[in-house]
């Protein structure tokens, strides 16, 4: 069973298929002329045009692109959060969102926020298993075991019964991952998870996270600014335009894994850092020049 | 795969990790920290320069007593049974109506909060009435209530009701919108949300509308006794007055300071009680 992949049984059994899951090629993301509009009555934002793109099953897709650009509007999309008003969105060929198809959102695509949505009344223990148990997937001493193996593993055992607003807020990003990651996402959705942290809790971040995803190969969709640790992440680094938002470039990130920092310096790393820079910074440009005009 | 960041964080885990100490230890801390050095300087501070200011007979004190004479009178009304009377009346009060604020206002807070349509509905007739202060509804209330004691324990409730409404209100409508969120991303249904979410989610602003609410019930019931009511310490205090005894006043006066000060301090204990992570460290 551990080799031939049984879909079924690995998705039914969650205990053995967060071990084996790297076996699961599943996850694959296809976006296809995602238009969206807000208030298309009233103010009429058009936050995405005809946007295009397809994510592989267990890819790092980090996306990047001046701010109010779309990147958290389309992970709404895909979250469930929101509608769309053109196109499609398919997961694993199966359809997901297109317009009147109400959204739903779910555990095969859980998201974690910038801020932290760690609910602060649990301690961290209880805020691991609330997705198991709501969905009544595992009972509650089930989701207990799995959810200690998961904190131990990342250093955070200790801890299981403080409450997050104890922790530090690189922990708290450490704890919402495992939370998402123990329903055994399709697709996992961070919307800038590292944004506002001191130098040394994103590093220590950026390895907790990829440690998790060399074990677990999940579909990860990942909003940054930060073109440094885009690169050092992802497979794929994707630039989007300025607003109306759509795939400026798509740029393959060649770098082997493991990822390591000392790889920040490599020729190769600089490179990839220049071509996102210079797409990124004309986009950057082109959305301060049109915040002038609109303000003139 | 390196498994070298992990040891390291262990350190850091190891904080949390209580401390066992004493109790007699705790104890000894918590009675003489500096807070309650000061407090105890500073209350002493308050009567001394009250003495000193009747015994150097200053004109506008002239209708105050001395602090002896307050606790010559105090420590008399103490071996009475009207005095205990007295506070166990305002007591049941301030209990009955708090008590009726909370479990009529809290779940209203809640509904107006939860569902727009609702509150749509009651909150119009509600903004009407809250600015009617409690005592304004004294004559109504007794016309209306067949006894006493439950007009009074009827406008205490006005007093803490509004308050608490309108804090539970203001709880529900500033959870932040990632909570619900992540909780359906995480497998929640919409018929979770409002046990799961949004009823933990307003606890600290339910415990603020308590403390307030506390305090305000304690106002309310003593105006209340003076104006409407037979027994209680708002009673005793104002026949104190009729009578021009001074004394029984200022006693009066104190022992509602005290009473309103330990039914506050029972309230947070309670309200820390619903809501241990707020007790950190
Ligand atoms: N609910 C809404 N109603 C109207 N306009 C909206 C709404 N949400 C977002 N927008 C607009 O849509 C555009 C895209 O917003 P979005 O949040 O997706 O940008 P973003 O790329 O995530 O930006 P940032 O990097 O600042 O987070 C912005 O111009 C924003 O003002
Ligand atoms: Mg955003």
């Amino acid at each position: 069973m551990r080799n031939n992949g049984d879909e079924k049984v690995i998705k039914e059994n969650t205990n053995i298929a967060l071990d084996n899951s790297h076996i699961t090629k599943k996850g694959a993301l296809s976006i296809c002329n995602v238009t969206k509009i807000y208030d298309p009555e009233g103010v009429h934002v058009i936050a995405l045009e005809d946007c295009s793109l397809d994510i592989k099953a267990g890819e790092f897709v980090a996306v990047v692109g001046p701010s109010g650009c779309g990147k958290t509007t389309l992970l709404n999309i895909i979250a469930g959060f929101d509608s769309l008003t053109h196109g499609e969105i398919y997961l694993d060929n199966e359809l997901l969102a297109a317009p009147g198809v109400k959204p739903k959102p779910g555990p095969d695509r859980v998201v974690v926020f910038q801020h932290g949505a760690l609910f602060p009344w649990k301690t961290v223990l209880d805020n691991v298993i609330y997705g198991p148990v709501i969905q009544k997937k595992m009972s509650r001493d089930e989701a207990i075991e799995i959810a200690r193996d998961k904190l131990s593993r990342l250093g955070l055992k200790e801890i299981e019964n403080v409450y997050p607003g104890q922790l530090s807020s690189g922990m708290q990003r450490r704890v919402e991952i495992v939370r998402a990651l123990i329903n055994n996402p399709l697709v996992l959705l961070l919307d800038e998870p590292f944004r506002g942290m001191d130098s040394v809790t994103k590093s220590a971040s950026h390895e907790a996270l990829l440690e998790l995803y060399d074990i677990f190969h999940k579909t990860i969709y990942f909003i940054t600014h930060d073109l440094e640790e885009a690169i050092f992440l992802s497979d794929t680094v994707v630039v989007m335009t300025t607003r109306p938002g759509k795939i400026r470039m798509t740029i393959k990130v060649d770098l082997p894994r493991p990822r390591d920092y000392r790889m920040l310096s490599t020729p190769r790393f600089l490179e990839l850092k220049e071509t996102a820079k210079d797409a990124v910074h004309e986009e950057a440009l082109k959305a301060f020049q049109r915040g002038e005009r609109e303000l003139a | 795969m390196s498994k070298t960041n992990i040891s390291k964080d262990n350190s850091v885990a190891n904080m949390f990790v209580k401390k066992e100490i004493s109790f007699g230890k705790r104890l000894q801390k918590k009675l003489f920290n500096r807070t309650n050095i000061n407090g105890t300087i500073a209350i002493l501070g308050f009567f001394l320069i009250w003495h000193l200011l009747v015994v150097l007979r200053m004109p506008f004190m002239k209708h105050i007593p001395t602090p002896v004479t307050v606790l010559e009178t105090f420590i008399n009304l103490v071996t009475k049974k009207v005095y205990w009377v007295s506070l166990w009346f305002s007591t049941k009060r301030v209990f009955y109506g708090f008590v009726a604020a909370q479990v009529l206002g809290i779940p209203l807070g809640l509904a107006m909060g939860w569902s727009r349509k609702f509150k749509y509905l009651s909150f119009p007739v509600f903004e009407v009435l809250r600015p009617i202060p409690p005592l304004a509804w004294v004559p109504v209330s007794i016309l209306f209530w067949p006894t006493n004691e439950l007009s009074i324990a009827f406008i205490t409730f006005i007093g803490a009701f509004f308050t608490i409404v309108l804090n539970v209100l203001r709880g529900v409508s500033s959870i932040d919108k990632e909570l619900y969120r992540s909780a359906l991303s995480l497998g929640a249904k919409p018929q979770h949300i409002f046990r799961k979410i949004i009823l933990p989610a307003s606890i600290p602003s339910i415990a603020t509308g308590m403390m307030v609410g506390i305090g305000i019930t304690w106002n309310v019931v003593i105006a209340a006794e003076m104006i409407a009511g037979d027994k209680g310490i708002g009673r005793l205090t104002w026949e104190g007055y009729l009578a021009g005894d001074t004394p029984t006043i200022i006693v009066g006066m104190i022992s509602i300071g005290f009473a309103g000060w330990l039914s506050s301090g029972i309230v947070k204990i309670i309200s820390d009680r619903m809501m241990p992570w707020r007790k950190l460290f």
